[in-house]
């Protein structure tokens, strides 16, 4: 075997592929991370030693997945998302989680970090970092996700050509490590009468949100591990609360400050924005339940399929109210309905992956995926939501992602072409 | 810790948690369950975790100045909130000087700070209805008006925050009341006249009321 280009190397791969029964995303676009055009020369690898061990490591040059940094990115209250059509499984890699913040990303001394709560309480009470890390912990598999997630398929008119990066980016999952907030508020003794809470962060903008107590009594923590690491900056380092299955606003980064009260704060973030506006003329507060939904990440666009014959279809499902009980596919626009092939661990309030494989004949068709979850829930169609809440309305855009795939195998969102 | 104290404790958390009165037996199972394999059980963990531990005596006391040092927020009842006032006219000269480059000289917004002013349209709330129409502002939108200040005090302005004090904020309010026209030209606001103001959307606002199951809403 000689020396191979970067590129000769991955046709030669993508031909060992195409050989077997299904293709996968690989097969239908190579994307061109900027390092493959190099005219770096590989060895036969079988006959060179390998480089040595490092102390942190690295993703090949050949895979270089990206944040989607929102354009222009010229204020601090900005967002970025995760490249969902180009990773497997169900964890997201830290570095490529979701961000959203109003006020850049704080340095926070973890030594300096202090977590406060105060307000109905018997005992005010401060805990630095490694109080916190004293506690009993906890290390569950969460979704988050933004509720402004999925906005740009919210429109009877959208554009074709739209990623899934683009649309859904705004959702990743990890596994978080922390205390339950049960546990801190065991520890400074909530008194009678207590139903709210005020989570405030340590950023810029003091980021506030009021969370119903029961929240605590049941699942919410305040993380500080991601992934077996420490929680990434742009993640809430140095510790976080987590509110699983909810808008990830309320899931308040860096958090300084818990106020135990008897009412709701109604701050910017619960009135302003943050809030539903309905057909009736009325504004839903408080909304933080993520409703069942599913993106497939494969066909997308901007992925183009080869040639017909077996492809696998990929995607993810998640609910905010509990496990994901089926992913159907419908390959024909919806007409007929096949149950997905579900990927373990089906975890509640957490990512889902599911896959199908498809005999593409070579056909126009439009590809759908349905999520139920175990509350019964069924991912609506766009038209059923607006009907529902209204053409106007904002966050919570569950609607079902149908893409167009075209006899040349160029795939487009498919949203204007159904409604 | 005696057990005394223990069960004191735990019958002074039952009353809070609605929880079972645990023996101390049943808290020392629980403690050598805690802690369920590969899965997101939240409720059921986070149960065992609290009865487990009463007290970890984990953590410091907070001071009064601890406290008040952070505590700058405002809810609709006002309570809490820092003391002082400003006027529409004080409002003014602090919007014009640390508000209007991003959010325009009349409130009007830029691509770097949101409208706040607008009333329109004066009848209905058509936000849900219509895709686009209406820029949501705090004349047309904000239920409540003592969200002004609390999001102002902690979060503005945005190159400065913490910068104004509680005198600045209560103008800065007024003066953007003021040109939403909700409040009169003479106003002056503070902890006890900001919350009184009745916002125009004020009832427009419902918890959320979707049941679960499924239901589409």
């Amino acid at each position: 075997m000689g020396k191979l280009t970067r590129r000769a190397m991955l046709g030669t791969s993508g031909g060992i592929i195409a050989g077997g029964l299904l293709k996968t995303r690989a097969d239908a676009i190579s994307f061109v991370d900027k390092s493959s055009e190099n005219e770096v020369e590989f060895q036969d690898p079988t006959k060179v030693l390998g480089r040595l061990t490092s102390e942190v490591g690295q993703r090949a040059p050949e895979e270089q997945p990206r944040r989607l940094v929102r354009n222009p990115n010229v204020s601090h209250s900005s967002s970025s998302r995760t490249p969902l059509h180009r990773l497997n499984g169900i964890i997201t890699p830290a570095d490529l989680h979701f961000e959203r913040h109003h006020a850049g990303i704080p340095a926070i001394a973890p030594e300096q970090y202090e977590l406060l709560i105060h307000g109905m309480v018997d005992r005010p009470m401060k805990f630095t970092l490694n109080d916190l890390k004293r506690f009993p912990s906890v290390s569950r598999l969460y979704f988050v996700e933004c509720s402004g997630n999925g906005g740009s398929a919210y429109n009877k008119e959208a554009s074709r050509e739209v990623d899934p990066q683009q649309m859904d980016g705004l959702t990743s999952t990890s596994e978080w490590t922390g205390v339950p907030l049960a546990t801190l508020l065991q520890e400074v003794g909530v008194q009678e009468g207590a139903s709210w809470l005020l989570a405030e962060g340590g950023d810029a903008a003091l980021m506030a949100r009021s969370v119903p107590i029961e929240k605590a009594w049941d699942d919410a923590m305040i993380g500080y591990g991601q992934n077996g690491e420490a929680i990434r900056p742009e993640q809430g380092y140095p510790a976080r609360l987590l509110l699983p299955g909810w808008e990830g606003n309320a899931s308040v980064k860096w958090i300084r400050r818990i106020e135990v009260k008897d009412r709701p704060t109604m701050t910017r973030d619960e009135t302003s924005k943050y809030t539903d506006p309905l057909k009736d003329g009325t504004a839903r507060q408080f909304s933080f339940t993520i409703d069942a939904k599913s993106a497939i990440t494969f066909p997308a666009y901007p992925y183009t399929l080869t040639e017909p014959g077996w492809w696998e279809i990929q995607g993810l499902a998640w609910s905010g109210r509990g496990r994901i009980t089926k992913v159907d596919i419908s390959t024909d626009g919806g007409d007929t309905w096949l149950e997905s092939k579900l990927h373990g661990p089906v975890l509640s309030k957490c990512h889902t992956r599911f896959t199908h494989p498809w005999n593409w004949d070579g056909q126009e068709t439009i590809l759908m995926s349905r999520a139920t979850d175990e509350t019964g829930y069924v991912q609506p169609a766009l038209s059923t939501l607006m009907e529902a809440r209204g053409e106007g309305t904002s966050y919570h855009y569950n609607s079902i992602r149908p893409w167009k795939v075209e006899e040349n195998g160029r795939v487009y969102f498919a949203q204007g072409d159904i409604s | 810790m005696t057990i005394t104290s223990l069960k004191n404790r735990t019958a002074r958390n039952q009353k809070v948690l609605n929880y079972d009165i645990p023996t101390i037996l049943m808290m020392s199972l629980l403690l050598g369950s805690a802690g369920c394999v590969n899965e997101n059980a939240g409720s059921t963990e986070n149960q065992s975790q609290t009865q487990a531990g009463s007290s970890f005596n984990l953590g410091t006391t907070a001071s009064a100045s601890d406290i008040a040092a952070w505590n700058l927020d405002m809810d609709p009842s006002g309570s809490g909130a820092p003391v002082g006032s400003g006027s529409v006219t004080e409002g003014k000269e602090v919007f014009d000087l640390k508000c209007a480059v991003c959010h325009g000289p009349d409130g009007g917004g830029t691509p770097l700070g949101d409208q706040l002013v607008g009333r329109e349209p004066r009848e209905g709330f058509p936000f849900g209805q219509v895709r686009g129409q209406y820029r949501r502002t705090v004349g047309n939108y904000w239920p409540y008006a003592t969200t002004l200040f609390d999001y102002i005090i902690r979060s503005m302005p945005m190159n400065a925050p913490g910068s104004l004090s509680a005198d600045e904020v209560y103008a800065a309010s007024a003066y953007i009341l003021y040109m939403n026209d909700i409040v009169d030209a003479d106003a002056v606001m503070d902890r006890e006249s900001l919350p009184k103001v009745v916002m125009p959307a004020r009832d427009r606002f419902v918890m959320d009321n979707r049941t679960g199951g499924p239901q589409i809403r």
